[in-house]
């Protein structure tokens, strides 16, 4: 979407946008698990991580609509926009598939979200700043977390080595969008609300090496990626149906409460 | 007092150990706040120590209830046994004067 023409600040907009589409997509892909997972220990440990980022989603996509200034709410920005109005890396939309393939992509994505918040909390603008710093603690625990399960299960089993692989493959195709900037990027970074995209791969690639060493796994050669999810001009087909899932209730009831 | 927790026999004593299907079993115990006991408040499952003070800080501290989290594996607990009820534990009933009613405890020493 762009913001309206009235928006005083549409870079800061997109970024929010960005940031709390992330969460809140991701938030939902996890939240699908509930009641599904292996044991209760993990259903209640992906539960919690997914209300985690559906409340930072409430933070970002809150600031957003008070940045853009049209009146819109969190929750308007969340059920109301359509799959191409979405703005989140295109990794968080991919599908869970079996549980070694959520926690793999979860790992991918937590490790790119700390460095990102890590340098957000010193942000310009204190109410991105505000955030990173309520967000950072919780993303913390989130690798730690996701870390050790990538671990245990690629140095596991021959089985859970070879699934973990396969996962790895599938999603390493989807991680460098993460760090390719585009004109927002470099505008929100000139004015030192965010960091450059680019600056954070030396800090993941550091992070995800050591954990991916540490569960035996081989990093795919290929630094191809795709893009499209952060500018929404190009989200893969699953988005549209989990939008489907997670906004049937506002579409089919506009305004329902309870 | 030789009983040990059924079910959770030290896997050393078995000739041939059992192929495990199931994560072995952990007994949480948590401290509410600072200057406080850790109290036992459940169990779970989990793979390895760490993995199992994670599982605890995801079900036992959810609505901010700890402080700190001890975890051990149920099967190195040692647990009286049901059937020695009467010499363990009848003797005490008749010693009135073992509980501390005597004294009045001032305010300021706190929880005790």
């Amino acid at each position: 979407m762009t913001a309206p023409a009235a928006c005083p600040d549409p870079a800061l907009f997109e970024f929010c946008l960005r940031m709390g589409d992330n969460t809140l997509v991701l938030g939902h892909r996890v939240s699908e698990w509930c009641g599904h997972a292996p044991v209760i220990e993990e259903d209640i440990a992906l539960a919690n991580t997914a209300l985690d980022l559906i409340g930072q989603t409430q933070l970002w996509l809150g600031l957003a609509g008070e940045v853009e200034g049209a009146g819109r709410s969190a929750d308007d920005l969340a059920f109301l926009r359509d799959a191409w109005d979405f703005r989140n890396l295109l990794l968080v939309e991919r599908p869970n598939r079996d549980f070694g393939h959520t926690l793999l992509r979860q790992c991918l994505f937590d490790a790119w979200h700390l460095e990102m918040l890590t340098a957000l909390c010193g942000s310009s603008e204190p109410r991105v700043s505000e955030i990173s710093q309520k967000a950072v603690k919780e993303v913390s625990y989130h690798l730690e977390r996701s870390a050790d399960t990538v671990i245990g299960l690629g140095d596991g089993t021959p089985e859970s080595h070879a699934r973990m692989q396969d996962a790895l493959d599938r999603l390493w195709p989807y991680v460098g969008e993460a760090f390719l900037p585009d004109a927002i990027d470099a505008e929100v970074a000139a004015r030192g609300i965010a960091p450059d995209p680019a600056s954070l791969r030396a800090g993941f690639d550091a992070r995800i090496g050591a954990i991916l060493a540490e569960a035996t796994l081989s990093l795919p050669d290929s630094r191809f990626a795709h893009q499209g999810g952060k500018t929404g001009v190009r989200h893969t087909e699953d988005l549209g149906h989990m939008l489907a899932t997670m906004q049937f209730l506002q579409r089919a009831y506009p305004g329902a409460t309870w | 007092m030789s009983s040990v927790n059924p079910g959770a026999l030290p896997q050393s004593d078995e000739a041939q150990p059992k192929k495990r299907n199931e994560w072995p079993l952990w007994e949480v115990f948590i401290r509410g706040q600072h200057g406080m006991s850790h109290r036992h408040v459940g169990s779970l499952h989990a793979p390895d120590a760490d993995m199992a003070i994670r599982n605890a800080r995801d079900v036992y501290t959810r609505r901010n209830e700890g402080v700190s989290i001890w975890v051990v594996e149920a099967r190195h607990i040692a647990a009286s046994s049901p059937s020695d009820k009467g010499p363990l534990y009848e003797p005490s009933e008749s010693k009135v004067y073992r509980h501390p009613t005597f004294y009045d405890i001032p305010d300021e020493a706190g929880h005790m």
